[in-house]
């Protein structure tokens, strides 16, 4: 898209009148700024932070797992606590842990990237967060409820109706993921506009950073993906509310309808958690090389590739479902395409490693092991998309180590090497380094104990989401040493929480730009300034701190200061906080608890209080106030413009 | 979402200040987006009235309910209803308000023409025996046509909403991506109307 | 020179792994140990990936680590320094597109040739074994279509005859699964599925639901056992002559069918023979008829031995937690040993002509491993 040397007309500082209930929530510090806050920033810090927690109760969730298969025969977990247990890690770690993450990342690190000063929509990204935050408190509040989802994280029908799982569980599964999934869905819209809209003069497509970028083509496949899961889980809800007849054999239903919807939402999906990955590890090899992105524009036309690929190859979750062999060759074929673009992008990260000055840097190991572990989760992602040899494979552990591998070894991984990279940015702390590389060689080795036995317990004939396994058919030292592995593994997410709260607490100041990297995010303070940007930037090449601060080495230009002013002649504009965010938040959890408890005056009630906020959020206005540019620290705490 | 921002230090149609690389009004994008988005979800829902199409098991079948002669009435209320909204920007644009007022209106007036054929058409098929939990032609035809009609009702509350606000502050010119926003978003569910009018009703007739 | 040595020795060992993998992760459920041309192909297939994954493996992991090594940082200076900022080369590009597209075909056409070999729909001739499997929560009926009479949880087929198996569920998704013979095909509601697979060598194959159906889902075990012909031959006819069950000169056996009744076993569970003349049992429940023929209790998760038997009788849900046996005797009931070791004796006396005890007349059945 051509950049458009326009500036949007902004008037001068003047009085914002407050049309709100409340008066305009001010706050700066405290609890109360945080539940008001519409700074990208923070939002972005709730997110990884939130992630977290849940990532965290996903953790205990896949060690009990483990325990409970350590040994044949195992006792610890009843079936019924086993199966809450796998639903409940698959559906944290997929929905409210890893997606966040990447979320989160994007919710900091875009507009910085791109020289923006917050998002398109600063209040729908807080109601994105909100939603999400209820969504998860409302999902796991279903173990004090009558019991969690048991499902499995697909939560395939027959197995989801009201006769044959009448408990509360799977209510719970539907209901905190179409709400869930709205959050989702307006993040994905204002991430679209902001990255459409909001680049800096002279960041043409072509100029923006890859993680950027690989967020503009997750979002594209959020906005397209979650409207089949979000009808899917309706139409399940309806079945179990008003005994609709969607998913019921009886009445001529069709079971395998839900598995088409829920995978050409399902299929996507894991390119929505991977394709974030692929941008982190974009920005952290070249940075770590001190190197430009090899073959920057095939690195993007290759993730845009994958992210449309990614709708055409959902029933190859369903090789065994008995499509037939010209569907089955079908999907397999259009599978098989997609390893070519992931090859490309595997090779030209090699590509810029080679040649450059490597810094073993613990975020540049993470994106290694990256590297080498996605590499084999891709190989095992080729032979399951061969359906002979998947209806072998599927729905055995061989599966669960291929998206282990793909998920944990590959998107959590290239997540933490960005963690390690960008936490001096968000702090503005160093994180050890030494305890950041012991953390290491205990997680990533302890990933790989864990998993790649799996491999071997699928090949002999483990299914998966099996509480127990028979003796003597070769299954127990596959599953011992992965259960090992869980030990080892725990001991590097533990060094990486000490090394987290280390950083806050006692980290070495980080400066600006401790990695000597390349985009713009670098350009600022660390932590960045309430408004980001003093200046405007102005950008006339790619990688464009690098050309700022190494004209020559790129055959590149600086931008002189004065190129900014022009942009920044009416001042910066800073949106107001809002505290409607959070109510609609709340609104939608309560509506969420209604309808599990099938209170209908509730509902109403919450429907009716989602309809009044929104006419609230709408009278309210954008709000905020305005400084001039160029002041070194305005803004945080100004309160001019609020006449 | 309103005009009021309008009165704000932000252009309207944004929600914040600053460089834009787009000339299109971010709440325009916005809404492109979510119309982008808006299509699978009526797509799944036509794509599961397709797959249970004759799959119902007891009647009533599509062919015993299904009155074509009045739903296209309905249906030509709605169309026309999208013309007015075209009206309505347009005289919006030119600053006559008079106009924007009186054809918003009426764009309002049809889609709740449109819904009360549609409260009607619904009442006289339980009538006839056809229900939400009686067959899978039930099921998947209240659930399509009701999700639209939903987003109709949306649209007519945020137009009669415009038009309110119109009284309580001035509109002008300057505020048209606030009614273009709503016009996108009307012709939409007017053109998913034609497609689930197609493939619902006459195609069971051809 | 050092990596061409590196590279050698690392081929060396990548192109073992294959073989290994190929040869010795053999077992009764295990996909790398085929006994039929169905589960042939599809480990051949896979040996075939693996092989075509030794290049790529070597190839990535190679230039990841001679690069990473070759191009560190080796003092602070140098990780200040600025290498020579190249952007892409156009040929690579190309180069490193079409090095996939060739893996990709590699792998597809065997692909698409074992599809249409494997996976084709077939209807069972007059040559074939024609059996219809259900699943249910938690376990599996099989009806041989061409006989006429229902077991369960044990599928006995003859060596070398293609047996085809249509699909079907009673209640939530279940899949039917015998990795030595064929992958797994799915059971659903309303999808009229089939797997067909021929067993080369007589043996005791091992099966397990794998797709989730809650509950007992772990438990939900069942055997495919491969006979020569004439065991089998003996096998169907003890089964079509199952109705003429002989009253048993064991007082032990004539009690223990009392009980089945008494303790209403009989309601849910089908025994051709019962008593002559009558029908017992309701088909949506496991049949027993022919009992002591099988090897397995409880949807093969144990041997069909008298103690195991009688354990399951005791208390089910210790062996099995989840599935829908009922416990039919209360702790302190002081006649459960008694009624336990007669209706074991009654079961395992059903197709043995009477004898709680003794041989197996059918050559083939071995029972577990």
């Amino acid at each position: 898209m051509a950049v458009s040397k326009v500036t949007v007309p902004v008037p001068a500082p003047e009085s914002t009148p407050s049309d709100g209930l409340f008066t305009r929530p001010t706050w700066t510090t405290g609890i109360a700024s945080w539940l008001t806050t519409v700074d990208h920033k923070r939002l972005g810090l709730l997110y990884i932070f939130t992630s977290f927690l849940f990532m965290a109760a996903a953790s205990v969730e896949a060690f009990l797992i483990r325990l409970q298969l350590a040994v044949p025969n195992n006792t610890l977990l009843s079936p019924d606590a086993y199966n809450q247990m796998f639903t409940m890690h698959g559906v944290t770690m997929v929905f409210l842990a890893i997606m966040p993450l990447g979320i989160g990342f994007a919710n900091y690190f875009v507009p910085l990237q791109i020289g923006a000063r917050d998002l398109a929509f600063p209040r729908l990204n807080a109601l994105g967060y909100w939603i999400y935050a209820a969504g998860g408190a409302f999902l796991y509040s279903s173990f004090f409820l009558g019991g969690a989802p048991d499902a499995g994280w697909f939560a395939y029908s027959p197995l989801t109706s009201l006769s044959n799982n009448p408990g509360n569980g799977t209510d719970f599964y539907m209901i905190g993921l179409l709400v869930g999934g709205i959050g989702t869905l307006v993040t994905a819209m204002n991430l679209i506009v902001t990255i459409v809209s909001m680049r800096a003069p002279g960041m043409t497509m072509m100029r923006v950073p890859v993680f950027t970028w690989m967020m503009l083509v997750t979002s594209f496949l959020i906005i397209f993906a979650f409207p089949p899961l979000t009808i899917a889980l309706l139409q399940v809800i309806m079945d179990r509310t008003f005994g609709t007849l969607f998913y019921v054999p009886e009445a001529g239903g069709m079971p395998i309808l839900w598995q088409h919807l829920f995978w050409i939402f399902g299929h996507p999906e894991v390119y929505i958690i991977v394709l974030p990955a692929f941008g982190v590890i974009s920005e952290v090899i070249p940075t770590f090389s001190r190197k430009p992105l090899f073959g920057y524009p095939v690195v993007i036309l290759s993730g845009i590739f994958i992210g449309f690929m990614g709708f055409a190859v959902w029933s190859h979750h369903m090789f065994t479902t008995g499509l037939g062999p010209v569907v089955n060759t079908a999907f397999a074929l259009t599978s098989f395409v997609i390893g070519i673009p992931t090859g490309i992008k595997i090779f030209n990260w090699l590509g810029t490693i080679w040649g450059g000055k490597v810094v073993f840097t613990t975020s540049m190991l993470y994106a290694i092991s990256f590297l080498f572990t996605f590499t084999l989760g891709g190989i095992t992602g080729i032979m399951l998309a061969v359906p002979p040899f998947d209806a072998q494979a599927q729905d055995s552990y061989f599966v669960v180590a291929h998206f282990h591998y793909v998920m944990g070894g590959g998107a959590l991984m290239a997540f933490f090497a960005g963690l390690y990279y960008w936490f001096p940015k968000m702090s503005g702390k160093l994180m050890d380094e030494r305890i950041g590389k012991l953390g290491f060689w205990f997680l990533v080795p302890g990933l790989h104990l864990i998993f790649f036995p799996q491999h071997i317990a699928g090949l002999m004939g483990m299914p998966r989401r099996t509480q127990t396994y028979v003796a003597g058919i070769g299954l127990e030292l596959p599953n011992l040493l992965s259960t090992a592995g869980t030990f080892v593994m725990l001991i590097g997410l533990i060094l990486l929480l000490v090394n987290i709260v280390h950083g806050v607490l006692r980290g070495k100041p980080a400066g600006n730009d401790p990695w000597d990297a390349r985009t713009l995010e670098w350009s600022v303070s660390s932590p960045p300034p309430h408004h980001n940007f003093d200046h405007q930037p102005v950008v006339n090449d790619r990688d464009a701190l690098w050309v700022q601060k190494y004209p020559e080495s790129v055959h590149g230009e600086r931008v002189p200061e004065s190129a900014s002013e022009p942009y920044d002649a009416a001042g910066i504009h800073l949106p107001g906080q809002s505290w409607y965010p959070l109510f609609m938040g709340l609104a939608l959890l309560v509506f969420s608890y209604a309808l599990l408890f099938h209170n209908f005056w509730v509902v109403g009630i919450s429907l009716a209080m989602v309809f009044f906020f929104t006419y609230a959020w709408a009278l309210e206005g954008v709000g905020g106030h305005h400084f001039p540019a160029g002041r070194r620290g305005a803004g945080q705490h100004s309160k001019e413009g609020h006449a | 979402m309103s005009a009021a921002t309008a009165a704000t230090a932000v252009a309207p149609g944004m929600e914040s200040g600053h460089y834009r690389s787009s000339k299109l009004p971010d709440i325009k994008l916005l809404m492109w987006v979510f119309l982008a988005s808006d299509i699978m979800f009526f797509g799944t829902l036509i794509g599961t009235y397709l797959v249970y199409k004759g799959r119902s098991l007891t009647g009533p079948y599509p062919a015993d309910v299904l009155d074509i002669p009045l739903t296209t009435v309905s249906t030509f209320v709605l169309l026309m209803s999208s013309f007015l909204m075209v009206l309505a920007l347009h005289a919006l644009r030119g600053d006559d308000i008079a106009k924007f007022r009186l054809w918003t209106f009426g764009v309002a007036f049809f889609g709740a023409i449109f819904l009360g054929f549609q409260i009607y058409e619904f009442a006289h098929f339980v009538d006839l025996g056809l229900t939400l939990q009686g067959n899978l032609f039930g099921t998947t035809f209240y659930v399509l046509t009701g999700t639209h009609g939903v987003h109709v009702s949306i649209g007519v509350i945020w137009l009669l909403s415009i038009l309110i606000h119109s009284y309580v502050k001035p509109w002008s010119s300057k505020d048209e991506a606030y009614l273009e926003v709503a016009g996108l978003y009307w012709h939409f569910v007017d053109i998913v109307w034609i497609v689930i009018f197609t493939i619902v009703y006459l195609v069971e007739f051809v | 020179m050092h990596v061409r040595r590196w590279l050698q020795r690392g081929l060396a060992i990548a192109a073992s792994v294959p073989l290994i993998a190929a040869c010795e992760f053999s077992g009764p459920q295990s996909a790398l140990d085929p006994a039929g041309p169905v589960a042939q192909a599809q480990r051949d297939l896979f040996v075939w990936t693996l092989w075509l994954s030794v290049p790529v493996m070597v190839g990535v992991f190679g230039v990841l680590l001679y690069s990473v090594l070759r191009f560190r940082a080796k003092n602070a200076e140098d990780e200040r320094a600025i290498p020579h900022q190249t952007h892409g080369n156009f040929k690579l590009e190309i180069a490193w597109t079409i090095i996939p597209v060739i893996l990709v075909i590699l792998v597809a056409v065997p692909t698409v040739r074992t599809i249409f070999s494997t996976e084709q729909r077939v209807e069972a001739g007059p040559d074939d074994l024609a059996v219809h499997a259900t699943g249910y929560q938690w376990w599996f009926k099989f009806d041989y279509l061409d006989h006429g009479f229902t077991t369960a949880n044990e599928l006995i087929i003859p060596v070398g005859t293609r047996v085809v198996v249509s699909l079907d569920s009673a209640d939530v998704l279940h899949s039917f699964w015998v990795p030595n013979l064929a992958g797994k095909r799915d059971m659903i509601p309303n999808n009229d599925n089939q797997v067909w697979f021929v067993a080369d060598a007589p043996g005791t194959y091992y099966g397990q639901c794998a797709e989730l159906c809650l509950g007992a889902h772990a438990y939900m075990r069942f055997r495919v056992i491969a006979m020569e012909q004439p065991d089998y031959d003996r096998w169907i006819a003890s089964f079509q002559n199952a109705a003429a069950q002989p009253v048993s000169a064991d007082p032990l056996v004539e009690r223990g069918r009392a009980l089945v009744a008494q303790k209403g076993c009989v309601a849910c569970h089908a025994i051709d023979g019962y008593r002559p003349g009558t029908e017992v049992g309701n088909p949506d429940f496991p049949s027993l008829t022919n009992f002591g023929l099988r090897t397995t209790v409880g949807a093969a998760i144990a041997d069909n031995t008298p103690e195991n038997l009688a354990a399951w009788l005791r208390d089910p849900q210790a062996m099995k937690p989840g599935n829908y046996m009922p416990t039919l005797w209360r702790a302190d009931d002081p006649n459960r040993e008694d009624e336990i070791e007669a209706i074991v004796a009654y079961l395992l006396s059903l197709g043995r002509d009477g004898q709680a005890s003794g041989q197996l007349t059918l050559g083939g059945i071995h029972g577990g491993q």
